[in-house]
């Protein structure tokens, strides 16, 4: 019998049959894999083939919060996707902050699971006890913020929506699920899942309370961690001046920011995009996701120039990145635009802005004729940046189609795969690999593809007191990081309360809320079982060692500017230390062993 | 007098405050039993957060037939006593503010009552929107800071 955290109920909508049903949730796997990432996949594989189109209708997907949500724990608004990615057809959990994963557990549940396809548009609305599918034809069209707001008003002011944009609506294998009209699930193509399905969104008001095993060791296990990230400069004062673009400055002044499409590592004028200009003259205020003491969230707006009074949110120190420096575009303006259009619409900003970077890249080199584009696409050309997100967004061009599709497909339609900063197909972030070694280990073994925030190495090789250069150790770094995430979103916290908090403390947080008695090795534990689990998703469907990859530019092409100018990276120094430290095969396959020690016999 | 002051302007609308203020009375989280309401303006990013300020002329106190609700001059509290209430609501309909409410069940009265003199929503608020404060100070230091705004737009700062 489960003490507290969880509510207890899965939600499960079939949009063919127009079917509404409850189930319990199962006890031993709320255990086992905790909640959220870990317990979606869980479910998940039970009940998707893994060879399955992921825009077929016999793709699900499964909205999971974690034990800690809606609580006052710290930074606990976390919601999590799990469904099999459009990008790249591996296990997918995006997620994102906000409110919704609160307004969810308020209505009763904990999981949703939406399978099927509607036969139009539809939403449904989750009010109280009441659960409705409803016609959305009206809305089919809408930018994610209009819907949220008309979701809002066709139900309850202060219910949290769930919606997608324009660019789910078409497909997009980059387009995210929008939150409350401002936050997202922005990566693997998650929303063209939805769109798949004909489902704009979701609308979710309840009254539901929430309660956890021991009240009074879960209130000092809270203030205890509430505590110790108030005294973090990033988690106590930074991330709410600066936002997460306070990094552009740090990583910049290592030579790590990936420029021009990554054939350098360094924009002399990081400092115009950085997280202090977008403080000085963007900012209008903090945003904090649900119980977060961090409120690194941006309101923002252009003030001034052509773009002068657009509102929006971020951009964030990834989509600063992506539609700046990769871009090599140093116009804030443009990048705050061209972020806002990102969000309008639901694209990932990374890999959208990591398209753009391609296609210049592309067109610079010859291989894409001005007259498929329309226009000169060519790097540091802010206005460029603007127009190409304009022809990805509309989608109604063949170019503008294309790009909707990520880098890789483009780069393969000209005959250049070679030109997409890639793992697995999916855009790598902010941090260059050839710079900082061990995000790389980290882009090549993730398993939803290229991804820093499945094991954020820059906290110890950057931020912290490791070694950028070196290949020692990452192996064992990148496994202890991918594991402590993997148990640490599974709860429905956020991965920047590990600036201050360690697994002891989460672990705390977890034991304290669900009366699971659970230490900091045990946590871990349930990571690395969720880990391999992921993985295993991915080896059934289809992907081999072959897939752990960087781009070749980085291991061929040294970096051209600023500190870490000559440097390339080695993977092969790094992969097979990894594979040996997490009881895999040289292939990269889980042996025997390692899935009995997990308690993961017969899954493979 | 010690008073809850809001500074409408930190809010950043993470509902800790609802929530503290919840699992403190009731041992569970939901934040329709939370004595404090932080209103959401998703569109324009105004988060409004709204709780009992303890009048000195209740109206509240006026119109309860039962004196459930009374003021405590030497605390400040407008004091609520739940064995006299007979959930009447007058009292919601006479607030101004809608600062005294239903339980999530509708069927109980609540109210701040300033956790005796320790409110738990003021931990929680890590921005500072809101502090527990000499009533005299909330009011002299929101007449400065607004002083402080006009002079920076008299100087064009």
């Amino acid at each position: 019998m489960l003490k507290g955290g969880y509510v207890g109920k899965i939600l499960r909508i079939n949009l063919s049959e127009n079917k509404i049903s409850v189930e319990d949730i199962n006890e031993k796997w709320a255990e086992d894999f905790v909640g959220g990432r870990g317990y979606g996949t869980r479910l998940f594989m039970k009940e998707v083939d893994p060879q399955v189109d992921p825009l077929s209708e016999e793709n699900k997907l499964i909205l999971a919060t974690g034990p800690l949500g809606s609580t006052y724990a710290p930074s606990s608004g976390r919601i999590m996707v799990i469904t099999k990615g459009p990008l790249n057809g591996a296990i997918a959990c995006s997620n994102s902050g906000g409110h919704f994963a609160a307004d969810l557990k308020r209505t009763g549940f904990d999981f949703m699971v939406i399978e099927g396809k509607a036969e139009k548009p539809v939403y449904i609305s989750i009010y109280k006890g009441n659960i409705e599918i409803r016609d959305a034809t009206e809305l089919w069209g809408k930018t994610t913020k209009e819907t949220d707001k008309i979701l809002r008003s066709l139900t309850h002011p202060e219910a949290g929506t769930l919606e997608i944009g324009p660019a789910a609506e078409k497909l997009s294998l980059i387009s995210n699920i929008t939150f409350d009209g401002h936050r997202a699930a922005g990566r693997t193509g998650v929303g063209a899942v939805l769109g798949s399905k004909n489902l704009k969104g979701i609308s979710a008001f309840g009254t539901g309370s929430i309660t956890v095993s021991d009240n009074e060791r879960f209130a000092k296990a809270v203030y205890n961690a509430r505590d110790i990230l108030s005294k973090d400069a990033f988690s106590g004062s930074g991330g709410a001046t600066y936002g997460t673009a306070l990094l552009v400055n740090v990583i910049n002044g290592v030579g790590g920011l990936p420029a021009f499409n990554g054939h350098d590592a360094f924009l002399e004028t990081a400092d115009k995009i950085s997280g202090e200009t977008l403080t000085k003259e963007y900012l209008i205020r903090a945003e904090g996701c649900d119980s977060c003491p961090i409120t690194c969230g941006r309101v923002t707006e252009i003030r001034k120039g052509r773009y002068k009074g657009n509102k929006g949110v971020g951009p964030e120190y990834e989509s600063i990145w992506a539609l700046g420096a990769m871009c090599g575009v140093d116009d804030m303006d443009a990048v705050v635009m061209a972020n806002y259009i990102c969000d309008d619409y639901g694209f990932d900003t990374i890999s959208a802005g990591s398209t753009i970077a391609c296609a210049m890249d592309l067109f610079e080199t010859g291989y894409i004729p001005e007259g498929d584009i329309g226009f000169p696409l060519r790097f540091k050309d802010s206005n460029a940046l603007v127009n190409a997100m304009k022809l990805m967004a509309e989608q109604s061009t063949d170019f503008g189609k294309l790009l909707a599709k990520g880098s890789y497909r483009l780069a393969e339609h000209y005959g250049h795969p070679e030109f997409s900063m890639t793992s697995k197909k999916q855009e790598f972030p902010a941090y260059d690999p050839r710079a900082i070694k061990g995000i790389g280990l980290e882009y090549a073994t993730s398993n939803r593809g290229a991804c820093h925030v499945r094991g954020y190495t820059i906290a110890v090789e950057v931020l912290g007191d490791g070694d950028k250069n070196t290949y020692e150790g990452k192996a064992e770094l990148t496994k202890t990081l991918q594991d402590l995430t993997a148990a640490l979103d599974s709860t429905g916290i956020c991965l920047f309360t590990t600036f201050g908090l360690k697994g002891k403390e989460i672990a705390e947080l977890f034991a304290s809320a669900t009366g699971l008695e659970c230490d900091e090795q045990e946590f871990m534990k349930k990571g690395e079982r969720i880990w391999n689990l992921e993985k295993i998703f991915n080896i059934k469907a289809g992907f081999t060692k072959e897939d752990d990859r960087l781009p070749e530019r980085m291991e061929k092409e040294p970096i051209k500017s600023g500190p870490s100018k000559g440097e390339i990276t080695d993977l092969g120094k790094m992969l097979p230390e990894y594979y040996k430290s997490r009881g895999w095969d040289e292939n990269g396959i889980p042996t025997p062993e390692k899935l009995k020690e997990l308690g993961l016999e017969g899954i493979l | 007098m010690k008073v809850l002051s809001i500074d409408i302007s930190k809010c950043t609308g993470c509902r800790a405050c609802e929530y503290a203020c919840s699992f403190k009375h009731t041992g569970t989280f939901n934040r329709w039993d939370s004595r404090i309401s932080i209103s959401q303006f998703l569109e324009d990013f105004v988060f409004i957060p709204t709780v009992c300020t303890q009048c000195e002329e209740a109206y509240c106190v006026n119109v309860c037939p039962t004196g459930a609700l009374s003021k405590n001059y030497e605390t400040g509290v407008v004091e609520f006593d739940s064995n006299k209430c007979i959930v009447c609501k007058q009292c919601t309909m006479a607030c101004p503010w809608g600062s005294i409410k239903l339980n999530h069940t509708a069927k109980e009265i609540i109210k701040c009552d300033l956790c005796g003199g320790d409110p738990e929503c003021v931990k929680v608020c890590h921005v500072g929107a809101l502090e527990f404060t000499e009533v005299e100070d909330m009011v002299m230091d929101k007449r400065f800071r607004s002083a402080t705004r006009l002079k920076e737009s008299v100087m064009g700062v």
